[in-house]
């Protein structure tokens, strides 16, 4: 009988000290997908504060107050990085009077460092447009890359939070397979794409078209950031039918306007692909991500503008 | 019962049982020799299988680690022959960032340039230009311009009739060490002049949510006194900054701020400072004086804001400036020679407000900022004046405490597309009758409440070009004057990021 209460005790005790109903490590993700992976692979350890949308350009961001105060709190940053974030970050770092988050400790996490970045410009110019030194940072478009940022996640969550190592990588291992799963499932639905040429309006989506075989062969924006002029769109739309392109791509947070105007002159579909998560309805989550964007993209294929 | 407290419990159940075996150490004694034996071997044997499976784990996760990467770098195979023109640069960057070795290191090394040694300059600061330059039309000449009832400190003044380069300025920042980052901002003037706008050094690990600012720095009360003038949507200082703070409010000194763990956005800062700008003038009296502690202002703000939806966010706050001034010459019309001098001090409370709004918080496209600031000034002490009634030529000083002298400014900008934005401005500052006694002196507002009307136009060429035209009806003398402002902004090097 004493065993017995002296264990319940314990087990009271154990209780107790056990993590209470608010999670272990605060994140801070800079993009939605970000915040899509900490999510899936943090589950009720974390607690994650997104701090755009789907719909919000992000190279464009204000350096709000709310993102300065939940910066502050944040016990890791998780962002891109490749500069993609140069206009805000680094105002909300050094508002924010938080040295865990700061660049080059553990609580600052760039997704771009864990991959090999692809269209590393030749030439530093601002002429050039808006460039990124370190290559394309829009590296989310491929879900191979999401696995290999997963697995270094979990592993800076598990150094942040050692108590929760174990879950960390179980969770990784679980969204790991999963994606791998989903990813050979899409080798086979999106096998007609392969081979597609395909015009956007913004650089984002040459991982994208890495993963599917496909070929971005042009950009509406003349250089990166800089709006089309009509005199370039008409030298656009003469070189479309040389570029065999099939459909005309934008992203949900893009003007739809000047890539419905080029699908509407070249007679092509134009496909508004979510870009990253939250982007469409279907864009829920990662999962969600990847299907919708080759569902969109197979719909561009059969003629279907959406 | 939520999952949580069902994951904690199930945390507990699972210690208790571990917890077990300590709660009968009289079984454990009571084991004979050849059982001891038995447990320790099966001990053993478990324990090398937990290792095992751990080695087994190890390896897995190498190898998932390099089937990625494997993948990866097939996926970058397929487009580099895919993209016969692209394959040669794709080599170089597969050689300049090769995939990163299998063994899984401590921490993430950064891909170093392999073998290329660094340079002297590898640890130079980040380099930013700006170039501000001013074309000014206007009705009135500019140097006759007039605050009634206002002594104004020298760069209170419309811009200079004419095409001029304005303010160039340079920007340089980087951190110093661990724990300390610094930046300097020298602007050539117009005149060819040098100043150092900003030489500062802030703590980088301070704990607590607290910052810190030490040197010479933009104070920061207000809304738009900490930011660079160049980034303001007008060309021209709101009457009130003009009128209160010359322009804008920098000096040299201490700041401590603290940041609140909150997830509204709460601030609470404040500065002692030697007060070596207007409305402080109180240098020479620290280097004369034997009983003076050197500081000639000092202030407290408190900043709040937060998002409203996803759409919107404001921030709101309350500054406080106390400044001291000693033989504080003032007129820009007559130049020192026939300086007005003030003596005393200045307490000026100032409230702002900001509320941005883009549909769906997305301010590529389209946006709307609104902003406006309050200002309330007291003055008091002594004022010498050339002019007072009968004076005739013979500088007299009169004491004097001010009633509240008032300021605000509202103005509304919005984004229509991309890269083009229009904007309106409202604002006028207000002085009370200090009495006959100042007739026809300088704190005369004559009746007067000086106010301006402003609109604007402006097209950027990126995030770094700029060009804005500018009309204003400034009725800060009886008779209104028209000013047609043409603005240039361009930044070169590095990126500057934007405080909100």
């Amino acid at each position: 009988m004493l065993r017995i209460r002296l264990s319940l005790a314990l087990a009271a005790l154990m209780l107790l000290s056990a993590p209470r109903a608010f999670a272990s490590l605060h994140v801070f993700a800079c993009e939605p997908e970000w915040g899509a992976l900490a999510t899936a692979i943090g589950g009720g350890d974390v607690d994650v504060y997104t701090a755009t949308t789907g719909l919000q350009d992000p190279h464009q961001i204000q350096a709000r107050p709310a993102l300065i105060s939940r910066l502050r709190n944040a016990d890791i940053a998780v962002c891109t990085g490749a500069e993609l974030e140069i206009g805000w970050m680094p105002v909300l770092l050094r508002q924010s009077s938080n040295g865990k988050v700061q660049p080059g400790q553990q609580g600052y996490f760039e997704a771009a460092q864990q991959v090999t970045l692809l269209e590393r410009p030749e030439r530093l110019d601002r002429a050039e447009g808006d460039i990124h030194p370190a290559g394309n940072p829009h590296i989310q478009t491929d879900p191979r890359n999401m696995r290999i940022v997963a697995a270094a996640l979990a592993k800076r969550f598990a150094a942040l939070d050692p108590a929760h190592a174990a879950a960390y990588a179980q969770r990784e291992q679980a969204f790991d397979q999963s994606l791998a799963q989903q990813t050979a499932r899409l080798a086979v639905e999106a096998a007609p794409l392969k081979g597609i040429s395909f015009v956007s309006y913004h650089k984002s989506w040459i991982y994208l078209a890495n993963w599917l075989g496909m070929t971005e062969a042009a950009n509406i924006e003349p250089k990166p950031g800089v709006p089309p002029g009509s005199a370039y769109i008409a030298d656009l739309l003469g070189r479309i039918p040389a570029l065999k392109a099939r459909m005309i791509v934008y992203a949900a947070y893009e003007d739809p306007k000047p890539s419905q105007f080029v699908a509407e002159k070249s007679k092509l579909p134009a496909v508004m692909l979510p870009f990253t998560v939250g982007g469409t309805d279907g864009a829920k989550d990662l999962p969600g991500l990847y299907d919708d964007t080759v569902k969109r993209l197979l719909a561009g294929l059969g003629g279907k503008s959406g | 019962m939520n999952p949580q407290t069902k994951h904690a419990l199930r945390r507990a159940m699972r210690g208790s049982v571990l917890a077990l075996p300590l709660l009968w150490p009289a079984t454990a004694a009571r084991a004979d020799d050849l059982a001891d034996i038995r447990a320790t071997m099966q001990a053993m044997q478990k324990q090398y299988q937990a290792e095992l499976a751990k080695l087994q784990h190890d390896y897995d996760q190498k190898m998932r680690a390099m089937e990625k990467r494997v993948e990866a770098a097939e996926a970058k195979a397929t487009s580099a022959t895919a993209k016969a023109e692209s394959a040669e640069k794709a080599l170089t960057t597969a050689q300049a960032a090769p995939p990163q070795p299998a063994a899984p290191a401590p921490a993430p090394a950064p891909a170093a340039a392999n073998g290329a040694p660094a340079a002297a300059n590898a640890f130079n600061p980040a380099i930013g230009v700006v170039l501000d330059g001013k074309t000014m039309i206007s009705s009135h000449n500019p140097n006759t311009w007039r605050l009634p009832g206002f002594a104004l400190g020298d760069e209170a003044k419309p811009p200079p009739r004419g095409p001029s380069i304005g303010e160039s300025e340079i920007n340089l920042q980087a951190n110093v060490d661990q724990a300390l980052f610094a930046n300097l901002t020298v602007a050539f003037e117009n005149d060819n002049s040098v100043n150092i706008e900003e030489a500062f050094a802030q703590p980088t690990a301070l704990p607590w949510g607290f910052t810190a600012k030490f040197g010479r720095f933009f104070s920061g009360i207000g809304y738009l006194n900490e930011q660079h003038a160049h980034t303001w949507d007008f060309a021209d200082a709101p009457l009130p900054y003009l009128a209160f703070l010359n322009g804008q409010y920098g000096d040299d000194g201490v700041q401590l701020r603290w940041l609140a763990p909150t997830d509204q956005f709460l601030e609470f800062g404040g500065e002692v400072l030697r007060g070596a700008s207007f409305p402080a003038n109180s240098v020479s009296e620290a280097l004369s004086s034997n009983h003076n502690d050197g500081v000639g202002a000092w202030s407290l703000f408190v900043h709040t804001g937060n998002d409203i939806g996803t759409s919107a966010s404001y921030s709101v706050g309350l500054s406080y400036l106390g400044t001291h001034s000693k033989d504080r010459a003032t007129d820009p019309v007559n130049g020192p020679a026939g300086s007005d001098i003030f003596s005393g001090t200045d307490h000026t409370l100032i409230a702002d407000g900001v509320y941005k709004w883009a549909p769906n918080g997305n301010f590529a496209l389209r946006y709307v900022k609104l902003q406006s600031e309050v200002f309330l000034r007291k003055e008091q002490g002594s004022f010498t004046a050339l002019d007072f009634p009968g004076a005739s030529g013979v500088s007299t000083t009169k004491n004097f405490a001010s009633r509240w002298q008032t300021g605000f400014y509202v103005q509304g900008v919005y984004q229509f597309m991309p890269f083009w934005r229009v904007g309106l401005r409202y604002d006028q500052v207000d002085a009370p009758s200090l009495g006959s006694g100042f007739n026809g002196t300088t704190l005369d507002s004559m009746g007067v409440t000086p106010r301006r009307y402003s609109a604007m136009i402006d097209y950027s060429t990126s995030e770094f070009g700029r060009f804005r035209l500018q009309y204003n009806r400034d009725e800060a003398r009886p008779d209104p004057d028209n000013q047609v402002i043409l603005q240039y902004t361009v930044s070169l090097g590095a990126h500057g990021a934007h405080q909100y």
